[in-house]
């Protein structure tokens, strides 16, 4: 099974132009910031929106033109979607039923499926009597259960709170993993999700793939901003020199550099937001590290258990990245929206990448 | 003093809108109680055992039925049309709750202009099939049907509208077709709709008058329904008229109660579960 | 307090508005039956014109409802009843003032479409495929039609019984029905859209009119006057005009 497809697409303003393809097996992630067009791509391959200039190809069948159910694919969304009316077992029946299969065959059909996604004992269920976790695992099953060519997963984990989320991704790891022939396009903006699942990843942004490649490489050395950012990494475009990378305004960063890095080419530097250290302007910095620069703080927000600080964007690679600091140094520092800071950075965490095209035109 | 434990809400309306709010309270009370204490008591099971008492009530029961079938028929398609269509949706709607806000005679004069024989579909149905309209228990179904849909399609398009197309995005996705769609998913969910949507019809159909006199006339146990009959008693015989009234409003608190405290309270609701 | 004088003041302005139009114009209201739509606003034309600032006000309806309403308390001056039944019910009630009197008579009538198409000749002719409609047995005018077919001893088999003389009229005048039972002066009143054909034996139950002033007036001498009027020669010449017979 090979998915080959071409969407493009206008609504307004905005436009969706994208090709993707996948390999049999395989789970191609499709990252993205709201607005993106990440759902509105996963809508066309499902035939929920279209176009004429749309061509979706399994395995050299055209499914462009055909309506939502004779394109035998699943959809899962961000909310389960349970029908309401229905019990769990008649929920996962249904597509085996609209199939054709006899109401005893879709419902041992069912059983399978529930019992795969480890939900058989909620069968006999009203959807209404389910936690999001569980609805949201019938869900999945009732998807599967068609045995679908294509399976798109929309932001499957999204709404999960985050004690069920983590057991939703290990179910989606296993099934996904021993599908033999399916391909499954899964749209996500958590670089978790896309890490867990997927085998290549695509970014996508205002309607085009900005960056594309095997997701580990994507999400860990990206080559654009677009990617960096849902990374959740510090990255700064420049041209590849001896021992780091030249920004275009003449700054050295210096880094490691990957391996086949050809000096004097368009390059990217990425470091980790932890990796960054904030110091109060004009107060001596420890040791002598290379990568100093100053910066004003633009803002200051919680993130998970530590303290994410943003810089005002300027000129210079210090200007628009982000340092994770403990609540503790954020308070000793007083940072405040608009204080001036030195940033500094250790060489040996930053990384040097050859740049794609793209991302030699830096935009917010 | 004993103390409660139960959790209750802290919020209050404001004072200021009890007064208005009784009086509107009152508004639909007292009139109905001024009916009760009109009602002679004595001669009620006489009164409406008369023939043309029990005609009246038949006559009513049996064409509110129909009509309220003929409004699901007719209505549900239309409410699901309608709450679909791309474009021309707020047009389709303004003339759907036509008959809402025209005054019921006016109704039966339009039936009437189209139906009777000077009508261009009445002359055709009397020439080809020989089937007149007007003056028939057919044409008092006919009227109240057209009084009574809008109602039934209102309550339905508000709930398909709020409730949104995902269920049946998500149907198709499962290999559902349309029809398949339309059986399994969307009737389904807009039962409780539906089944608001039909009381209100069955109770505007119940007291249906003005398109009914003006269009299928008055005549005992043929056209001539509770309202109807409850009309003609008020010239001769006030007594009846009054007890007529309380039989019809009898019938149409059974009605209320009998499609449940819940289905009332969706009456207003009218969306998806 | 500022208020309580704005109110007042109000208050005065109103009252003296008030008694400006009392002064300027008097209104008697007459309740009449509805048969009698046509000739009773012509009258109450002429009765205006004779009197400077007097309006009169008309409402017309079944006279079994009229009546019911006037028991109920509807403020009127005058009520002009169809027939007899109708008025007893008002004198009953307690709010008519002194004896009725009667001013007209009615004969009722088939009222058909223009030229007579089905050929109706009269009562007997009023069967098979003739789509009929009379009043309702309740009101006066359905009792009248009632009266002549017993008397001529036919079945009448009416597709509709309708609340009143006009809808009666206007069935017939919509095409909607054949033939219509209706007062002579109906036909007159619809001007050409409808032909009367006349019944034999509608002299013996044509409908007596009685009029009369009420107890609870407030225009006592005008109501007075206007029923004078009404018996006048000038009042009974449009009457007969309008196709009533003398009472």
């Amino acid at each position: 099974m090979t998915l080959r497809a071409v969407v493009r697409a206008a609504r307004g303003q905005f436009r969706l132009s994208v090709e993707l393809s996948a390999e049999r097996g395989h789970v191609v992630a499709v990252l993205g910031h709201n607005g993106a067009g990440k759902s509105t791509l996963l809508d066309c391959l499902a035939g929920l929106l279209r176009s004429d200039e749309t061509s979706v190809r399994l395995d050299g069948r055209e499914l462009g033109s055909l309506p939502p159910h004779r394109r035998r694919v699943g959809l899962l969304r961000q909310r389960p979607l349970l029908f309401p009316h229905l019990t769990v077992r008649d929920n996962v029946a249904f597509g085996p039923r609209a199939a054709g299969a006899s109401r005893r065959q879709a419902r041992a059909i069912a059983g399978r499926w529930l019992a795969a996604v480890g939900a058989e004992e909620y069968a006999d269920r009203r959807p209404d009597q389910l936690s999001g976790g569980q609805a949201q695992r019938v869900a999945l099953a009732r998807a599967l259960a068609t045995e679908p060519e294509l399976l798109l997963l929309d932001e499957p984990l999204a709404a999960l709170d985050a004690d069920a989320a983590p057991a939703m991704r290990a179910l989606l790891r296993t099934v996904l993993r021993s599908a033999s022939k399916r391909v499954t396009v899964l749209v996500t903006h958590d670089p978790l999700d896309a890490l867990a699942l997927a085998d290549t990843a695509l970014v996508l942004a205002d309607g085009r793939v900005v960056e594309r490649g095997p997701t580990q490489r994507v999400l860990s050395a990206p080559r654009t901003p677009y990617a960096a950012r849902l990374a959740g990494l510090n990255l700064v475009a420049g041209e590849a020199v001896e021992g780091g990378l030249r920004t275009p305004d003449g700054d050295l960063l210096s880094g490691l550099h990957a391996e086949g890095l050809e000096p004097h080419t368009p390059a990217v530097a990425v470091f980790a937001p932890s990796a960054v250290s904030v110091y109060p302007r004009g107060k001596s910095v420890p040791g002598s590290p290379r990568n100093t620069a100053e910066a004003v703080v633009a803002a200051v927000e919680p993130h998970g258990p530590v303290i994410r600080v943003r810089t005002r964007a300027s000129g210079g690679w210090a200007g628009g990245l982000t340092a994770d600091l403990t609540p503790a140094a954020v308070a000793d520092l007083a940072l405040d929206p608009g204080k001036p800071v030195t940033v500094v950075v250790k060489a040996t965490a930053v990384d040097v990448h050859p740049a794609s095209s793209l991302s030699a035109a830096r935009s917010a | 003093m004993t103390r409660d434990s139960t959790l209750r809400s802290g919020l209050r309306s404001p004072r200021l809108l009890w007064i208005p709010a009784a009086a509107g309270l009152a508004l639909i009370v007292l009139p109905v109680a001024g009916l009760l204490f009109r009602v002679d008591f004595a001669r009620l099971p006489e009164l409406l055992t008369s023939q043309a008492s029990l005609d009246a009530l038949e006559l009513s029961l049996v064409t509110a039925g129909l009509s309220t079938l003929l409004c699901v028929l007719l209505g549900v398609p239309l409410a699901v049309v309608l709450a679909r269509v791309r474009r021309g949706g707020r047009v389709l709607r303004a003339v759907v709750v036509l008959p809402l806000v025209m005054p019921p005679v006016v109704g039966g004069l339009a039936l009437l202009y189209l139906l009777g024989r000077n009508g261009f579909a009445g002359y055709l149905l009397d020439v080809v099939a020989g089937v007149r309209v007007p003056f028939t228990t057919a044409a008092v179904v006919l009227a109240q049907t057209f009084v009574a849909m809008p109602f039934l399609v209102i309550s339905l398009d508000g709930a398909i509208r709020a409730g949104g197309d995902e269920y049946e995005r998500v149907a198709a996705t499962l290999g559902a077709g349309p029809w398949v769609v339309f059986t399994r998913v969307t009737l389904p969910l807009l039962l409780p709709p539906l089944a608001s949507g039909v009381v209100l019809s069955f109770a505007r159909a119940l007291g249906e008058f003005g398109a009914t006199i003006t269009f299928a006339g008055s005549l005992q146990a043929v056209t001539r329904t509770l309202p109807l009959e409850v009309y003609a008693q008020a010239e001769a015989d006030v007594e009846s008229a009054v007890a007529l009234s309380l039989l019809l409003i009898v019938v149409a608190i059974a009605v209320i109660v009998a499609a449940g405290p819940r289905m009332t309270a969706r009456v207003t609701e009218g969306a998806r579960p | 307090m500022r208020l309580t004088r704005v109110v007042a003041a109000a208050a005065i302005a109103l009252l003296l508005a008030g008694c400006a139009t009392a002064e300027a114009t008097r209104t008697v209201t007459v309740f009449a039956a509805a048969s009698l739509t046509e000739t009773f606003e012509q009258l109450a034309e002429k009765f205006e014109a004779r009197r400077e600032g007097v309006d009169v006000r008309l409402s017309f309806g079944g006279s079994s409802r009229l009546a019911e309403q006037l028991a109920e308390g509807a403020p009127a001056d005058v009520f002009a009843a169809a027939d007899d039944k109708a008025m007893a019910k008002a004198v009953q009630a307690g709010v008519i003032d002194g004896e009725p009197q009667r001013f007209a008579r009615n004969r009722m009538t088939i009222a058909v479409a223009p030229g007579n198409p089905k050929k109706i000749d009269g009562l007997t002719g009023l069967r098979g495929d003739v789509v009929l409609v009379t009043c309702a047995p309740e009101v006066p005018c359905g009792r009248a039609a009632q009266a002549l077919a017993a008397n001529a001893n036919v079945r009448l088999q009416p597709a509709s019984e309708e609340p009143d003389v006009k809808s009666v009229l206007g069935k017939v005048a919509a095409g909607e029905a054949d033939a219509g039972l209706v007062y002579v002066t109906d036909v007159r009143a619809a001007a050409g859209k409808v032909d009367a054909v006349p019944i034999t034996g509608a002299d013996a139950v044509a409908n007596a009119y009685p009029i009369a002033t009420t107890r609870e007036a407030a225009e006592p001498d005008l109501a007075r006057q206007f029923v004078e009027f009404v018996l006048s020669d000038e009042g009974q010449r449009v009457l007969r005009d309008a196709g009533f017979d003398a009472p």
